[in-house]
């Protein structure tokens, strides 16, 4: 297991709704590439299914979640669809701007972190780096279950 | 063009400047370079080596005079204030409806209308999850929807700019809606905000719906319908601001708008249009940031270089064609989500450095912009601030109040040599509408955003609250205002019902029509959207049809 352990973490980064504000996932995207992860980049206005089949057939350890306006709101939707499909490995982390008081419904679904305006990219490079590493995990213990 | 430094006879001059510069240097030992976002590097102090106004009738003239660098009428903001146009849209019709007039009962001359997202993104309230609808805007889908959200509104008498992207179905709403209430569309005004189609694919923002050649056919159809049947409406506005709050530098941001402006009056001109009727009615909308004189002086280059463009390159005869109309908008990306009071004081320094700019039309941001759509209280701060720069600061008092300030007039003559390269720039690589469709723009805007955001990340650039002067996170920040969702669930029902009961077979024949259209050389797709919303055809079918017909837009991803 530890080859597979040695490629690169595989992330993500998209928008799902009806916002295309796309400055802050470029340069989260960028911020990523150059911390040696595969980078699967998507324009905005991506739906819920599509995101679902893109991170199954990119076999991706995490998905960033870019939400400007209000599409934060249908991400619970997205973790369920993500569950529905057996992607529970997959991590989710969103980024932009959630208001205080819908943070919780986000957390609660399974999203593993919200970050703000001003997050700083170590914090956000080392933290979905920490997450790709528990996301390889998962699947080696599911892959242990499967053939003991 | 930038002019040379002249060298006036001073006796004395350059003694009193070489002491100045060594008691400067005791003071001040070491010195890292200083640059605007424009990259242009700013010195301590200004003189009349840097700017000595030898050339004042030339650059500057008197304000309503070319090229017009000191305002574009003559008596500026002293005759009449610029227009408090705030934008809103939020919930049904009916939400927007409410609000509307109670801006319109605090004395507001001009309203706006942002649409719902789903909108912006071609598809009909009943295509979408509902939990998103009328977060961002006004649902407004039809005819119907229209007239109540203008019920009470004096379509004729108030200026209306509506967020209203190609192929413009909100203005096709509103004159179906004046011909209801029997008003000349003669007396209809206002502007086609975002009618800009090449700065919605450059900066990827909203929304894509037509593909480029589309959008560039159904943009000119729309000029040529309103040149001719709605005179006192702009079909055209050329934005800015979305490329810049992409990322584009201040200096970038200009230079790609006036190309874009090139653009279309070049693709007026070959379609045959006249372009002293067609230039007069462009006007532009630019984001105001908080990088005081760099944006001010962005600006006024910006004004002489359109009135040289307009009149020798566009060859438009008419001055009221090189005037440089534009409304601001104080720039989001400036706002922090952090510490969101402090927004009040960033507004602030927008606004006033838009007003010393000489703008004809301003927005400014409620403080908690950067977390939500606003709340009526925080519109209400925005307005006042408009009020208070006016009214105790006296803004208005004299006309481009820092015109002959030696920095002002040095860094708008850098300004303009910056923004001629970004033209050149693009005029090279085949004009905008090429520079867009490579991804040429695109990639200078990222670099710039990237480059932009490491400064940040490593603290050369400073935003308070951000990366300095952190404080324990306060909560001052109301909570999100969101729609009634049963409210929109029985919008969208009663749109279902709606489509259900509209005579189909008339839809069929006019979506037959629009497609026809599209596929013809000389008839006019606007046209037949205004005669389509008449019967009851939807925002989302128009879009459907104008796809099938002229293909689907994907945003051009560039790394």
């Amino acid at each position: 297991m530890t080859s597979a352990d040695a490629r690169p973490f595989r992330v993500l980064v998209t928008k799902i709704g009806l916002d295309g504000h796309d400055r802050g996932s470029r340069i989260v995207a960028a911020y990523l590439r150059d911390a040696g992860m595969e980078v699967i980049y998507t324009p905005p206005w991506q739906t819920i299914s599509g995101v679902v089949k893109l991170a199954m057939e990119e076999d991706v350890d995490i998905i960033g979640v870019s939400s400007l306006a209000t599409d934060h709101l249908i991400v619970p939707k997205m973790m369920t669809a993500l569950r529905e499909e057996g992607l529970d490995h997959v991590r989710v982390v969103v980024g932009g701007i959630v208001p205080d008081e819908e943070k919780d419904v986000l957390l609660s679904a399974g999203v593993s972190r919200i970050f703000g305006p001003g997050a700083a990219r170590d914090e956000i490079v080392d933290f979905v780096a920490a997450l790709g590493r528990q996301s390889r995990s998962d699947r080696i213990d599911e892959f242990s279950e499967v053939n003991s | 063009m930038t002019q040379m430094a002249v060298q006036l006879p001073l006796p004395g001059f350059e003694q009193a400047q070489g002491e100045w510069r060594s008691q400067y240097s005791r003071q001040v030992r070491e010195e890292r370079p200083i640059r605007n976002r424009s990259g242009i590097e700013i010195q301590p102090l200004y003189s009349q080596r840097d700017w000595s106004g030898e050339r004042y009738l030339d650059d500057l003239g008197f304000p309503g005079q070319f090229p017009y660098t000191r305002g574009i009428y003559p008596s500026m903001h002293r005759g009449r204030t610029w227009t408090q146009r705030q934008l809103i849209g939020l919930g049904t019709p009916e939400d927007y409806n409410k609000r509307v007039r109670r801006i319109i009962d605090a004395g507001a001359t001009a309203i706006s209308l942002l649409p719902c997202c789903s909108g912006f993104r071609g598809i009909d309230c009943d295509e979408v999850d509902p939990v998103l609808l009328g977060t961002c805007g006004t649902v407004i889908n039809t005819t119907d929807h229209m007239d109540r959200a203008l019920d009470g509104v004096p379509v004729g008498e108030i200026s209306t700019a509506m967020n209203d992207p190609s192929p413009f179905t909100l203005l096709a709403f509103t004159l179906g809606v004046a011909r209801r209430r029997g008003v000349d569309w003669s007396r209809v005004t206002g502007t086609s905000n975002q009618s800009d189609y090449l700065s919605h694919f450059i900066a990827n923002h909203q929304f894509f719906r037509l593909s480029l050649p589309g959008s560039r056919r159904v943009l000119l159809d729309h000029i040529e319908f309103c040149r001719r049947h709605v005179p006192n409406w702009n079909p055209v506005s050329v934005v800015g601001q979305h490329m810049q709050q992409a990322g584009a530098t201040p200096a970038e941001t200009m230079g790609f708008t006036l190309s874009t402006a090139i653009q279309y009056a070049e693709d007026c001109i070959a379609r045959g249009m006249d372009i002293d009727d067609v230039l007069r009615r462009f006007t532009f909308f630019f984001d105001i940031s908080i990088s005081f004189f760099e944006e001010i002086a962005k600006f006024r280059a910006g004004r002489r270089i359109w009135a040289r463009i307009a009149r020798d390159r566009l060859g438009a005869k008419d001055p009221a064609c090189w005037r440089f109309k534009f409304h601001g908008q104080t720039s989001g990306v400036d706002l922090t989500r952090q510490q969101p009071l402090n927004n009040i004081a960033r507004v602030s320094i927008q606004a006033m450095t838009g007003i010393l700019s000489g703008l004809q039309s301003l927005h400014t941001d409620a403080y908690d912009e950067a977390i939500a759509c606003p709340s009526e209280e925080t519109a209400r701060v925005a307005v006042a601030t408009q009020n208070i720069l006016r009214e105790e600061a006296r803004l208005c008092d004299v006309i481009d109040p820092l015109g002959g300030s030696y920095y002002v007039e040095w860094l708008t003559d850098q300004m303009e040599a910056e923004i001629e390269s970004v033209i050149a720039k693009i005029d090279a690589a085949g004009g905008m509408y090429t520079a867009a469709e490579v991804g040429l723009v695109q990639t200078m805007i990222g670099e710039s955003a990237l480059s932009f955001q490491e400064q940040v990340d490593s603290g050369e650039r400073k935003i308070v609250g951000v990366n300095c002067y952190l404080i324990d996170e306060d909560s001052t920040v109301p909570p999100a205002d969101r729609p009634d969702p049963d409210a929109m669930l029985r919008h969208v029902e009663r749109f279902k019902a709606f489509k259900r009961e509209r005579s189909q077979e008339q839809v069929a024949r006019a979506l037959d029509a629009l497609a026809r259209a599209a596929n013809s050389t000389n008839e006019n797709t606007f046209e037949k959207v205004v005669e389509a919303v008449e019967v009851g055809v939807t925002h989302g079918e128009v879009i459907g049809c104008l796809r099938r017909e002229l293909g689907f837009g994907h945003p051009l991803i560039v790394a």
